[in-house]
């Protein structure tokens, strides 16, 4: 039985047992490797991408979970990396081996989703689910919030 | 100290030579040529290859896992080869003789080495493709060299005559390599020093970066592998048959770790996987636990041989012994597991007496040698490619996951991913030793050391990793023993105990115990004598400018000996380690709970000529914070051999909440580069310690610092 939903704006139709996590049905069967895999209980966020807007870990979204769905991933920000997100990243070179750093675009994508002017308290509600172990903390927090000024703007 | 750095780098070069132990590795034929385009590109010496359109490669010896070196590298190659970073593609090196890093003896990333040993070499490398391709302008124009010029991938003669760096790239790498050829003055560089953004971050925003779990092969199969609960355990039989019956599962394969199941996609390997049923023989390692292993260590203190780090000064004993005051003190430093974000993961693809391998390694040739010493293969015929490291840390210059996956590829004569769990990651690490550090001083009447005795008990990573002989110094194990400070009689031992449990060199290596004992130490000793422990340390810091300077930059910086706020105490650190001198002040909190919040961090760092001052402000913030989750929050722990620790929740990684301000003052030097990778992690952990101390008035001896270890000390 296959399941049919949107990723990235794109209609994707997954035949992957149902219960498989959505991270791997992106990443196997859709071969979209940008979504990371770190720990499989929700707690890193390396594998977070958005359900309707919702950023959640895909690890523990089951696929029959999104039927029907929107789902959003790092590819879908900005292949040219033009997302305000992405050029704040690459402004304050914020990644280092890079691999949690999908995930953290896609928390701090879905944060200013709604808010485009976060405190320090709303970054650390918003991004605290997302390791990073290279400890790029305080230059995601900059980019952040540079990306909330360029929306702000915009 | 000097004595002590020039043998911890000789070390692995001596050690191989006399183990044998990677001289096969060491002395590969190279493989250059895998990363060329076909037909069109010239390869004027090992690190520059040049197509005819002028597209200009750098090769990269050492491999990407965050610390910068896919541009740092490039910068240092480009600055003499006159060409811009915008005009340079970068290349992973192949494994080959040619990219042997001088300061380890093999082709290794670690030991924050890759610009201290890059620095001459890569520019002389630049310097000789610039000539060679000059040279060959020159003839080719029939003009004195000294009329041509090379810049931003031109060469440009007399009378407006001018070629592509690409167009003269055939004759150029058909002329001798000159040995010496002019390098700029460090004054006159364009590129290196300064702030350049990273090459690699584009590819690192959009999800297109390859990282080792992202390769894949025509035909490739997904291997996910279950290891012994015990590390060292072997498999003893297995039941696999529900496993077979999952759907998409092709194969159960016993490795020589334990049992693999392969299958159409990794999700269904890993249902597979959980079905297995495997009897295990667990081995000596299964009598071990953490307790028993402190136990080893205090015993072996006491009773083991005694190894002198560097040759005593003066008589320590005599000094204590008519010392007005005598201190004594035992510090703790648990075991710690790497982690890094993408769990271990490789993909082999074995095909008769031939392998490719792509993945993360910091190992190249050790990943070659390993895999044709477990496959009987030639190392020749196994053809290797790194990828991105989603982190290192140390734990990628272990080969076990890569033998596996090779193995795995030759049952199933198929390619193969293998991907561990994140719980197999953490619980099957090559983990860092603990370490026992017993400090004892004597103080004269005016509070100041006349006498220091250091002694560090621990396990030797290089024992295993290297094969260095028993009872001989591990020069591994006594980084950062011997402090800065003039004092008039000092003694440094270290005494190895194996606790029979597998150790790995993790961030910082023994930096990390052995600045947490003598840092903290001087803090105690400072207190005992009732000075402030900043102006304490400047009055033993005669004749060591280096030190001094970054000790008073940071101090001011951090506003030292100014009001702090209410609820906040400071605490300070110096170290040199990879020939980089820094200090540290961490001013720190209790929250409600009791456990501690550093609200910043001050660091300032002499790290000698810097290639990008970006990436050395980022590893700064990056090191700090990855040692703060090791002096807060983590240890690994073990029971009937059994690591307790399984994922983030109960081995948890400093998150965003926690991470401080770290404030950074960079000192302008024109010495030879230090390495930065690492030194911060080992500074962060006693920087933190000593600013308890102050604010708790409580000294925790026994990380982590976590509220439980506060409250009971």
């Amino acid at each position: 039985m296959s399941v049919n939903f949107q990723v990235n704006g794109k209609p994707a139709k997954a035949n992957a047992e149902t219960d498989t996590p959505l991270l791997w049905v992106l990443r196997d069967e859709l071969g979209m490797t940008g979504t990371k895999f770190g720990c499989g209980a929700a707690l890193c966020g390396a594998c977070t991408v958005h359900v309707n807007g919702e950023a959640v870990r895909s690890c523990q979204t089951p696929l029959s979970a999104v039927s029907g769905k929107k789902v959003a991933t790092v590819e879908g920000l900005s292949a040219k990396n033009n997302h305000p997100l992405q050029v704040a990243w690459i402004k304050h070179d914020v990644p280092q081996c890079g691999y949690c750093q999908s995930g953290q675009l896609m928390s701090a994508a879905a944060l200013l989703a709604k808010n485009n002017n976060p405190s320090d308290a709303d970054i650390d509600n918003a991004m605290s689910g997302n390791i990073c172990r290279c400890g790029t903390y305080p230059r995601i927090r900059a980019a952040i919030k540079d990306a909330a000024a360029t929306m702000r703007k915009a | 100290m000097t004595d002590i750095q020039t043998s911890r780098r000789s070390f692995l070069k001596t050690s191989a030579a006399a183990t044998g132990g990677l001289l096969m590795a060491v002395n590969l034929p190279g493989t250059l040529g895998q990363a060329m385009a076909a037909g069109t590109v010239s390869t004027p010496n090992a690190w520059v290859h040049i197509a005819d359109d002028n597209t200009i490669s750098i090769l990269v010896a050492h491999s990407e896992m965050g610390q910068g070196v896919y541009t740092s590298m490039p910068m240092l190659v480009a600055e003499e080869l006159n060409v811009d970073l915008s005009q340079i593609k970068v290349v992973d090196a192949p494994p080959g003789a040619a990219y042997v890093n001088a300061l380890l003896g093999a082709q290794i990333t670690g030991g924050s080495t890759s610009v201290r040993a890059g620095w001459e070499k890569l520019r002389v490398a630049g310097a000789q493709v610039r000539e060679m391709l000059v040279s060959a302008a020159a003839a080719e124009w029939n003009v004195d060299r000294a009329q041509v010029k090379a810049d931003k991938g031109m060469l440009m003669g007399p009378n407006g005559k001018k070629a592509t760096y690409g167009a003269m790239a055939a004759a150029a790498s058909k002329l001798p390599v000159p040995e010496k050829p002019a390098i700029k003055d460090p004054k006159d560089f364009r590129i290196v020093g300064k702030r350049t953004k990273r090459l690699d971050t584009p590819a690192k925003t959009n999800g297109t970066a390859e990282f080792g779990i992202d390769v894949k092969l025509p035909g490739m199969v997904y291997a996910t592998i279950v290891q012994c609960p015990v590390i060292g355990g072997k498999v003893k039989s297995f039941e696999s048959a529900q496993a077979k019956s999952m759907p998409g599962v092709q194969a159960v394969v016993q490795v020589s770790d334990g049992v693999a199941v392969v299958a159409d996609s990794w999700w269904r390997a890993k249902k597979a996987a959980e079905k297995l049923t495997i009897q295990w023989d667990e081995g000596a390692v299964a009598s071990i636990s953490d307790a028993s292993m402190l136990e080893g260590n205090r015993a072996a203190a006491k009773s083991g041989k005694v190894i002198p780090i560097i040759a005593s000064k003066g008589d320590v004993a005599n000094a204590i012994k008519g010392a007005a005051k005598v201190l004594e003190a035992e510090y703790v430093s648990p075991m710690q597991s790497h982690s890094p974000l993408e769990p271990m993961n490789f993909t082999a693809h074995v095909q008769g007496n031939k392998a490719l391998l792509i993945g993360p390694t910091q190992f190249q040739q050790g990943a070659q040698g390993a895999v044709a010493g477990a496959l009987g293969l030639k190392p020749e015929d196994i053809t290797l490619k790194t990828t991105f490291l989603g982190g290192g840390f140390g734990r990628r210059l272990e080969l076990d996951f890569i033998v596996q996956a090779a193995e795995i590829s030759k049952a199933v004569g198929k390619p193969v991913k293998l991907l561990w769990t994140r719980e197999e990651d953490m619980m099957h690490d090559y983990y860092r030793p603990m370490g026992v550090n017993h400090m004892k001083a004597g103080l004269d009447a005016s509070g100041m050391p006349v006498g220091v005795h250091f002694k560090v008990t621990s396990q030797s990573v290089t024992q295993r990793a290297f094969g260095l002989p028993k009872e001989t110094l591990d020069p591994f194990m006594a980084e950062a023993a011997v402090a800065g400070y003039n004092v008039p009689n000092t003694q440094h031992d270290l005494v190895i105990h194996d606790t029979g449990f597998r150790v790995g060199y993790w961030r910082a290596v023994s930096h990390s115990m052995n600045a947490f004992a003598n840092e903290s130490f001087v803090d105690e000793m400072a207190k005992a004598a009732g000075q402030d422990p900043y102006a304490y340390r400047m009055k033993m810091l005669e004749g060591k400018p280096r030190y001094a300077n970054v000790l008073k930059l940071a101090a001011e910086k951090a506003g030292w000996g100014k009001p702090v706020a209410a609820g906040r105490a400071r605490g300070i650190a110096l170290m040199e380690g990879y020939d980089s001198y820094m200090a540290q002040v961490a001013e720190v909190s209790l929250n409600k709970d009791g456990s501690v919040k550093v609200h910043k961090v001050t660091v300032a760092a002499d790290v000698g000529h810097m290639v990008n001052p970006d990436t050395v402000e980022a590893q700064l913030q990056s090191s700090i914070v990855f040692g703060m989750g090791a002096v807060l929050k983590h240890q690994i722990t073990m029971n009937n051999g059994r690591v307790q620790e399984t994922n983030y929740n109960t081995y948890e990684p400093v998150r965003m909440y926690e991470a401080p301000q770290i404030d950074i003052v960079l000192v302008k030097s024109t010495e030879k580069p230090g390495g930065i990778g690492e030194p911060g992690t080992a500074v962060a952990a006693p920087a933190i310690a000593n600013a308890v101390a102050a604010l708790t008035g409580k000294r925790v001896r026994r990380l982590p610092l976590t509220a439980d270890a506060i409250r009971q000390a």
